[in-house]
């Protein structure tokens, strides 16, 4: 039986135009989040390959005695490609840009973005930064770290430095242009009755992040200008020979990168708000504080990047400062975690598979958030900055929340994008396999870096004592790129052998829901209507025949009713 | 499930508990109480929300509760503030402690004793008042250094300068951690209160060589501290040349890049070079001679053997006209 509000066998957005340039010179929002969506996808593949690369030297692969000077330059130039390919064209894009450019105009109810031209130059100026980027990693060897700290960056290693400096400021460019356009488009085209705190979370979520993309991110595109300028003309600004300071460039660095943190982790968060509503059944618990906590996030996350700098030698009073500021990112990200456990109260909690991401991501990122208390507060963090303790902590946050958030929001989205539903167990046996492949990882680099295992370290001496925590991490390495690829499988299979979606398979009330699965090439055939609330979960029934949702009171022009035929 | 993967690591420190190497210094006790007041709440927050969605999963869950769920409150300004406010006091706690401890330990005693501490890629050396110096050490190594030998129960300061990129001073024991900044000095201090050998690493990336920045730190008491300054102070002049010269190549950490062991490493093995030719990078030959050492110790990258990186710095400054003759004997002697 197929669905009748499906319009896979009518025209829509995948099948209203074919060839290479109908997508590759795309306007539409859809199709560039699609082609974002699966370089986004092609780049994970490329920084979990290094990911095991990494885990696989430090479980023994190579012996401390005999590791050569190579061997030692690979596993530098490994952790270096890992961070930077999934900082840089992974997390920062995954969501704003894959699934915020498909979502995002649809939730408004419009067809496309404010500038839809800028928009594809966003995803090709994003092309050339990660090409020229991805070739700098393979051919250039470069070893700086994700974080490219002069001197070292400046004076002590290859000319590869240059090019992959300019591939990040370019990807900047892309990541300020896909803010500016979220931004326009969220103040400009939100349809009359939608007023700001009738807005669907997530784009609360997408303009907080928006606003930081744009502010922060000018800020490392000079600071990597700089560390240019001073590679190529010698000119002193980072390098104590030259007159310059190297506790200055990371100053800049942070003042962009702690932000960039909460431009990877508040898309996360808004998808969660949707995924705990839709899921719920239920409207979500305190609306406004979780909107309001998006901002305050966006503001907050300004002002507390000495935090990353306590060793550094910058002066105690600042050390101090930071400290209290940075505490206060962790109450409205608190406030956030609390309403989303408070909407599950008295609600119809259906275990789908984006829902189980979504509870994933409640306890991952209740552990990432907390170990983040130890490095916030000053006495711990002196002993665990630089440490594994660090490493599992970010990964908890960047990885347990802000990626699981990703792949809940493809798993919630997809039947929108390609009108069919992923095989239920399979995809939920990747999703718990995801989860208990990640804890087994990262929780053993907890206690290996609270017994002092330094970060970036290419062999441990076999008298430290940290081979076990390295074995047992890389064990759970393999599970989890076990079941990333199996929810990749999952994904992969639907589009060929998936049934087909329904308009609204979950019981969604924004927009997007109420349009036909895929939608057509202008999003709507009629102009949905916006009835105020965008979780009111009581204008949708569930509809067996339909395997779907249906409007309790549809219009007589609706399409996604109007085809319904008698089965 | 975890749990049981965790329980190897119980048993593989057997100083220090599941969390912390040894407490060996007099602040890290203070730190390691910190910790444990941080995580008892942090698991007590996290254990609640565990919980929570575990008791809402099942009580809701749809297939018990139905489709349409009946209505309950979307908002309660009370229990917002109760949950916004509570967390936000035990983070002023934690601030307040962290900041105590932090002050505590960047306050350095003004009767400390006073090392200086030189990273560079990638060893350490320790310059002592007396003028003795000690390098290396760490027991992973094998580099015949002894390390940073320092004194129980006394305040010792450490001097970090580095002369070329960041580096950082980490001694997990006693929780110290400080960046050796290239054109600034550091400090950190520490107050050692058991004897005995503990790592110290360089936390900070520095390059090829960085897992190898290793030393160790090794604490005597007063008396043995005492009599080991004493046999360290060598005359290097009352030894012969060569020997002075392997003292100096050992103490300036030149093992870190050239072996004498035949295999090259960031720089090439030393080993039986003296009077060889070696091939240039622009396909000219040199010929290993005393000229050649000295004009490699001074300014290193006037001729570099082909296939070698420039990333060796000069020695202008560090060493003596009496100490370059003892370098260029002990390399000469390797031919032997």
């Amino acid at each position: 039986m197929t669905s009748s509000t499906n319009a896979l066998d009518r025209t829509n957005y995948l099948n209203a135009t074919k060839g290479f340039m109908s997508w590759f010179w795309t306007i539409d929002h859809k199709r560039l989040g699609l082609m974002y969506l699966w370089s986004v996808v092609g780049c994970f593949i490329l920084g979990g390959m290094f990911a095991m690369k990494i885990r696989l030297t430090l479980s023994g692969d190579v012996d401390f005695a005999s590791q050569t000077a190579e061997q030692m330059n690979a596993y530098n130039n490994a952790f270096t490609v890992h961070g930077a390919v999934m900082i840089f064209l992974v997390i920062i894009p995954s969501i704003p840009a894959a699934l915020g450019n498909f979502v995002v105009p649809m939730m408004l109810g419009t067809k496309d973005v404010a500038f839809p031209k800028l928009n594809r130059f966003s995803y090709h100026l994003w092309l050339i930064g990660a090409i020229l980027f991805v070739t700098t990693l393979f051919v250039g060897n470069l070893d700086t770290g994700w974080t490219f700290y002069p001197p070292y960056s400046t004076g002590y290693t290859d000319v590869s430095v240059i090019t992959a400096v300019l591939g990040a400021f370019i990807l900047g460019f892309s990541s300020i242009f896909t803010g500016l356009n979220f931004i326009v488009t969220i103040h400009k085209m939100r349809p009359p009755q939608m007023t700001w705190f009738k807005m669907p979370l997530f784009l609360w979520a997408i303009y907080a992040t928006a606003v930081i993309q744009i502010l922060a991110t000018p800020v490392i595109g000079i600071s990597l200008l700089l560390i240019l300028v001073e590679k190529t003309m010698q000119i002193g600004i980072f390098t104590p020979e030259l007159g310059g300071d190297p506790v200055f460039f990371q100053h800049l660095f942070w003042f962009y990168s702690h932000p960039a943190v909460y431009i990877m982790i508040l898309p996360g968060m808004g998808v969660m708000s949707e995924l705990f509503a839709t899921f719920s059944r239920k409207p979500i618990f305190g609306y406004k504080s979780i909107a309001l906590s998006s901002i305050a996030i966006a503001i907050f996350s300004f002002i507390v990047w000495g935090h990353h700098m306590f060793v550094s030698g910058q002066s105690e009073l600042m050390s101090i400062i930071f400290s209290a500021l940075t505490f206060s990112v962790a109450v409205p990200s608190a406030i956030k975690v609390f309403n989303w456990i408070a909407t599950m109260y008295k609600g119809s909690i259906a275990f789908t598979t984006p829902m189980l991401y979504g509870l994933s991501i409640i306890w991952l990122f209740g552990i990432g958030g907390l170990t983040g208390l130890f490095l916030a507060t000053l006495g711990t963090d002196v002993h665990f900055h630089d440490t594994y303790f660090v490493v599992a902590h970010f990964h908890y946050v960047m990885v347990g929340s802000a990626l699981f958030g990703f792949l809940g929001g493809i798993f919630y989205w997809w039947p929108k994008m390609y009108g069919r539903m992923v095989d239920n167990k399979w995809s939920k046996i990747a999703c718990i396999m995801s989860f208990v492949g990640f804890n087994m990882t990262f929780m053993p680099q907890f206690i290996g870096g609270a017994h002092g295992m330094p970060r970036r370290y290419a062999a441990y001496g076999p008298s430290a004592g940290f081979d076990g925590y390295n074995e047992a991490s890389t064990l759970g390495a393999m599970v989890l790129m076990t079941g990333l690829f199996l929810a990749l499988g999952t994904l992969l299979w639907s589009l060929k052998k998936g049934k087909k979606a329904p308009a609204n398979p979950w019981g969604g009330v924004t927009l997007e829901w109420q349009t036909p699965s895929p939608p057509p090439e202008h999003n709507f055939e009629i102009d949905p209507p916006v009835v105020g609330d965008p979780y009111d979960m009581s204008l949708f029934e569930w509809k067996g025949e339909e395997e779907g949702f249906l409007p309790v009171n549809p219009r007589p022009d609706d399409p996604c009713v109007a085809n319904v035929q008698p089965s | 499930m975890i749990p049981i993967a965790l329980l190897p690591f119980l048993l593989q420190h057997t100083q220090g508990d599941f969390w912390f190497p040894s407490q060996a210094s007099r602040n890290a006790s203070s730190v390691d109480e910190l910790f444990y007041f941080i995580f008892y709440v942090s698991l007590f927050a996290f254990i609640t929300i565990v919980l929570a969605t575990i008791i809402f999963a099942v009580r809701y869950r749809r297939s018990r509760v139905g489709m349409n769920p009946e209505d309950s409150p979307h908002h309660s300004t009370k229990i917002e503030i109760v949950w916004s406010v509570i967390p936000s006091m035990f983070m002023v706690v934690m601030f307040w402690y962290g900041f105590k401890d932090y002050v505590a330990v960047r306050t350095i005693p003004a009767n400390a004793y006073e090392i200086q501490v030189k990273a560079k890629k990638w060893d350490w050396r320790f310059v002592y008042p007396e003028g003795v110096e000690s390098y290396g050490g760490n027991v992973d190594m094998n580099d015949g250094g002894e390390g940073l030998v320092v004194p129980m129960g006394r305040p010792v300061s450490v001097r970090l300068e580095s002369s070329d990129v960041l580096h950082s001073f980490y001694v997990p024991d006693f929780r110290v951690k400080m960046d050796a900044v290239p054109g600034r000095y550091n400090s950190a201090w520490f107050e050692a209160t058991e004897p005995g050998v503990y790592p110290l690493y360089c936390a900070e990336y520095c390059g090829t060589r960085h897992s190898r920045m290793l030393s160790q730190v090794v604490v005597k008491s007063e008396e043995d501290f005492q009599a080991w300054l004493k046999s360290q102070a060598v005359d290097l002049a009352s030894l012969p040349p060569a020997e002075a010269g392997k003292q100096l190549f050992q103490k300036n950490g030149c093992t870190a890049c050239h072996s004498l062991t035949g295999t090259p490493g960031v720089g090439p093995a030393l080993d039986g070079k003296y009077g060889t030719t070696e091939t240039l990078a622009d396909g000219s030959t040199v010929t290993i001679d005393d000229n050649y050492i000295r004009e490699s110790l001074l300014d290193p990258n006037a001729k570099i053997v082909a296939n070698f990186a420039p990333s060796m710095p000069s020695f202008a400054a560090q060493l003596s006209a009496d100490e370059i003759s003892y370098l260029i004997a002990f390399i000469k002697s390797l031919n032997e």
